[in-house]
């Protein structure tokens, strides 16, 4: 079972959306919204603690997989996390992604927290850092305008490099 | 040791000139901004006022960059709160790139980064303007693709 108290929040993203709690909890854990904001990935998830949990390419290849830790619709849901689908990230330990969905007058404040349990070097976290705010402002964008931004993106470089230095250290 | 600083990012339908005319026109600052405003001829040495709906100042500062729909740099105090104000001046930096979006798209992306940092020694200015921003960005986010904010407090 996953230690939850030994992962320390890294990498916090808060952003406010003019929507229901329920139709964030929908955002994030239905494959039809997910494929539109988050790169083209499906989620595939068993609803309820210690599910599987997995980000799915479009060709149904696994790119992310993971435990659920907590399943709490419509306010709080946990996941552990490894990106599988890259030969290079495959062996880092796994990492929390905790998103917690609060009221804040007639819209949402969704907050996401990235959370390591290991001493895990800047570059590496450089992926989150970068990845979490283009989602989430596209998960924004179709939740207030039913369209997302298709933005591109890619592991930064600083990142790709933090991994090849774990594997030859 | 690196200074206190809090960092977003967050990404827009619009285009640089629109979101810029966003960041330094008082009436559309007003309306994501919880009905704070901010003015200031927007040129490099030029003073920078925050000022709350019912006239009182918030923040003071000055411009010290401005490349329009590009950067601008804002050297920055809070006025209101002694405990704020203690800690001295911060600096606010706020880039406008365009993104990288699919080509299907069929609209433009701007990345809006917010670095703000303070001089000094210190953690509750940087603490009371990481709630802040969350909420600033996100309703301009909404204002500059709905038309209409996300949150009201």
């Amino acid at each position: 079972m996953v230690e939850v108290s030994k992962f320390k929040p890294k990498t916090v993203y808060v952003t406010y959306i003019a929507a229901t709690p329920q139709q964030v909890w929908d955002a994030l854990t239905q494959p039809e919204f997910t494929r539109q904001y988050f790169a083209g990935f499906a989620i595939d998830v068993e609803p309820r603690e210690s599910g599987a949990f997995r980000m799915l390419y479009p060709d149904g290849r696994v790119h992310i997989a993971g435990r659920v830790i907590e399943w709490s619709p419509p306010r709080r849901f946990a996941c552990t996390w490894v990106v599988e689908g890259m030969a290079e990230f495959r062996d880092l330990p796994e990492c929390l992604v905790t998103y917690e969905i609060e009221p804040a007058g007639e819209s949402v404040q969704l907050t996401m927290t990235e959370a390591h349990s290991w001493d895990v070097p800047d570059d590496l976290l450089s992926g989150g850092r970068a990845g979490w705010p283009a989602i989430l402002s596209s998960l924004k964008s179709v939740l207030e305008t039913g369209k997302p931004l298709r933005l591109k993106m890619e592991p930064p470089k600083e990142m790709m490099a933090a991994v090849e230095r774990l594997k030859k250290g | 040791m690196s200074k206190p600083k809090f960092v977003y990012v967050t990404y827009i339908r619009t285009t640089p000139e629109k979101l810029w005319a966003a960041l330094t026109d008082p009436q559309t600052i007003r309306t994501y901004w919880f009905g704070i405003t901010a003015e200031s001829d927007w040129k490099p040495g030029s003073p920078w006022t925050l000022t709350f709906a019912d006239g009182r100042t918030a923040d003071t500062g000055e411009i010290l960059e401005a490349v329009p729909h590009k950067r601008l740099v804002i050297r920055w105090r809070n006025e209101f709160k002694p405990e704020l104000k203690a800690e001295g001046w911060s600096r606010c930096t706020m880039e406008i790139e365009m993104a990288d979006y699919y080509p299907d798209f069929g609209g433009k992306a701007v990345k809006l980064t917010i670095s703000h940092e303070l001089e000094g020694e210190g953690t509750k200015f940087i603490e009371a303007v990481s709630g802040g921003w969350p909420k600033i960005m996100s309703n301009l986010k909404s204002l500059l693709e709905t038309g209409d904010v996300a949150f009201a407090e």
